[in-house]
């Protein structure tokens, strides 16, 4: 189940810290604190985008040094601009420079992972499911988890729609991460993961008596 | 020779959390209180229900968390 908006937490109102009080105030200066406010948020965002991008930097070997540096950079600015856009959205519940770091990390991880897939083809036949199941289904594996592999076939076959089974046997079977299927697919990440959701959530319903 | 999958990781990916989630976008707002709750040592499962297990069937926003958690400790 996916929680509606209404069972979330409600935000509250909560005293801010000093710091990110000050950050808020001098951001949304006209006057010298409002550009020196963002050229110092600009750093500290390039400074979580370093963090990330070299996180991932195993995973390109291709990528040089400038390469990286230059996603980096593309991530810490198109950050800014998001919170600058956002800056009323900052609810005080947690400090501003961590609300604030989650934008260059996710902008960061999402350059890498475009990165990745840059000039691949995402598979999103329906045959690639086909594949799966059958070499899947010749792994060791004990009888039990044998049958449930061969229902969840059936069930992907049977119950999810075209688009539901092609969002699944991307996201969930063929590792596309979700960001790179979202911009293939014009669509977004929450709308994806609503549909992978839904089509997880038929399965199980399908196969509740094995689970 | 290819690396053989794991059953268990793979029924995972396929039938996701059973627990109830948030989804992608109350994920990324809740994601700084979260971890600042869990950096403090505070239950931030409770604190934010349906979180936890999104992080659990979602490979971005799981790795996303990784990050942020790994460097606001490392602040």
């Amino acid at each position: 189940m996916q929680l509606p908006a209404r069972e979330r937490p409600i935000a509250t109102a909560a005293g801010l810290d000093p710091e990110s009080e000050a950050w808020l105030r001098d951001l949304r200066s006209d006057r010298t604190p409002g550009a020196d406010a963002r050229v110092r948020l600009h750093a500290l965002l390039l400074r979580a985008a370093r963090f990330e991008v070299s996180r991932r930097r195993s995973g390109h070997p291709y990528l040089g040094a400038e390469e990286l540096e230059e996603i980096a950079n593309e991530a810490a600015d198109d950050a800014l601009m998001s919170i600058l856009r956002k800056l009323d959205e900052f609810r005080g519940l947690s400090r501003f420079t961590t609300w604030a770091y989650k934008f260059a990390l996710y902008e960061a991880a999402v350059k890498m992972r475009q990165r990745a897939w840059r000039g691949r083809q995402v598979p999103l036949e329906p045959e690639s499911w086909e594949r799966f199941a059958s070499t899947s289904l010749g792994l060791e594996a004990d009888v039990e988890q044998r049958e449930l592999l061969a229902s969840i076939k059936t069930a992907i076959s049977e119950s999810l729609t075209p688009h539901q089974r092609r969002v699944l046997v991307a996201l969930a079977l063929d590792g596309v991460p979700i960001d790179v299927l979202a911009e293939r697919l014009s669509t977004t990440r929450g709308a994806l993961y609503k549909t992978l959701h839904d089509a997880r959530v038929k399965l199980r319903r399908e196969l509740e008596d094995q689970l | 020779m290819t690396e053989r999958p794991d059953m268990h990781e793979i029924l995972g990916r396929l039938l996701g959390p059973a627990d109830p989630e948030v989804g992608c976008d109350t994920c990324f707002e809740e994601l700084d209180r979260y971890v600042e709750l869990e950096v403090a040592g505070e239950n931030a499962d409770a604190a934010i229900p349906g979180l936890a297990a999104h992080l659990q069937g979602c490979p971005a926003c799981h790795e996303e968390h990784e990050s942020l958690l790994a460097f606001v400790r490392g602040e």
